[in-house]
């Protein structure tokens, strides 16, 4: 079973955010929870197999205030794929800084090695005011970078992913590669 | 929160307020550009003065902005439309029917930012067969307005979008790869009748322009 974490607070961005997420899951026959973060309890944590933190607007960011409530990150051992809001969140998990950046809309990233299926140049759709520096996380590897942001990571000895844009938009392979 | 939608009168920009309204945002004001420009990448165009009768049905204010209709000037339009809907209307975002278009929704995306509100696209990524679907399900009645490719000719025009012909869509999904929902430009629609309707709006007269795969109605409704 996986575990979708909806880090919004309004409502209205269900559909934009985790739904896109939901349709892939429904799609590959995979089951699901989807459970907002202020709600999500260690029940939910012990019978997920795997999570994924989906992303949310680029005004919608109340999460930052709450960030004691994935403190179980950093001592959980199943596969997780934190996906922009959701990669910020791993970082700050991991004692990462935020750092404010505006990206909107399609750039061209490139992929050292190969990352969940993804790899050379990639058209990835952005949509965020701020990332996280994951070259100062020592526990981090970084797979795709632009300059000092980290556009796609991973814990050196955990399932731990993280990417800064929205693979639900055109690199959908991507989440279907986590889920397998 | 108060939501201004930015409407065209087509079937995606009412569903998305549909939805807007259904989760418990106040729906403060309607924002549309009409746009000189029939080749729009932004606006729709096809019978976009009729908005005024779906606002009056829907009783929810609308804001209008011309504009001449140039790539990238357009947007300068579209910012000062949302900002006359934040200063008459207090709106604290947006709402927009944009389901695949990255340059739609960036654009969007960008002015929101820069003026501080959110934005919302609740349908992006939607499946464009669910979507036709869940407009009949929730009782949508829409009209196609303008059609623009292969696969397609006049005869479309003013049909209802029903189960038969979600059929057709999908056969020509099939065959010429269209978007079922016409997010690539394939077709325009117009909203006749929807739950936020007080009543159902009557079309008293139609012309249509254009030939082979490219046919536009300009419709009158009261």
């Amino acid at each position: 079973m996986i575990l979708i974490i909806n880090i919004c607070k309004e409502k209205l961005h269900y559909y934009e955010f985790i739904k896109p997420i939901k349709d892939i899951l429904d799609k590959n026959n995979v089951d699901f929870l989807i459970k907002h973060y202020k709600n999500i309890k260690k029940e939910d944590l012990q019978k997920s197999d795997k999570i994924i933190i989906c992303g949310t607007s680029l005004m919608d960011n109340e999460f930052i205030k709450y960030t004691n409530k994935f403190n179980w990150i950093k001592n959980f051992n199943k596969p997780v794929l934190g996906i922009c809001g959701g990669m910020e969140i791993i970082g700050l998990a991991f004692c990462g800084k935020l750092k404010r950046k505006t990206e909107i809309g399609f750039y061209e990233e490139k992929f050292n090695k190969q990352f969940l299926g993804l790899k050379n140049i990639q058209k990835v759709y952005h949509l965020h005011n701020y990332y996280i520096n994951f070259n100062n996380i020592n526990e981090f590897g970084i797979f795709c970078s632009s300059g000092k942001i980290s556009q796609a990571v991973k814990h050196n000895q955990k399932q731990i992913y993280g990417v800064l844009f929205h693979p639900e938009v055109r690199q959908k392979e991507l989440i279907t590669n986590f889920l397998n | 929160m108060k939501l201004g939608i930015l409407f065209s009168g087509g079937k995606d920009s009412t569903f998305a307020m549909y939805l807007a309204k259904k989760e418990g945002y106040k729906i403060s004001c309607l924002i549309s550009i009409f746009s000189k420009n029939k080749e729009s990448f932004m606006f729709h165009t096809p019978s976009i003065e009729m908005v005024k009768e779906q606002s009056k049905v829907m009783e929810i204010p609308l804001i209008v902005v011309k504009t001449k209709g140039e790539k990238e000037k357009e947007l300068k339009d579209l910012e000062i439309a949302i900002k006359k809907a934040i200063k008459k209307y207090k709106i604290k975002g947006v709402v927009t029917g944009t389901i695949e278009s990255v340059y739609q929704s960036t654009r969007v995306q960008k002015i929101c930012n820069k003026l501080n509100i959110g934005c919302f696209n609740p349908l992006w990524q939607k499946n464009q067969f669910e979507l036709l679907n869940d407009l009949i399900k929730n009782k949508f009645e829409v009209i196609i307005s303008g059609i623009s490719a292969g696969g397609f000719n006049a005869s479309w025009l003013g049909r209802r979008i029903n189960k038969n012909m979600i059929n057709e869509l999908k056969n020509l999904n099939n065959k010429y790869r269209i978007n079922p929902a016409f997010e690539g430009g394939e077709a325009e629609t117009f909203v006749t009748n929807c739950p936020l309707f007080k009543r159902k709006l009557k079309i008293v007269s139609f012309t249509d322009f254009g030939s082979e795969n490219s046919w536009g109605r300009e419709i009158k409704v009261k």
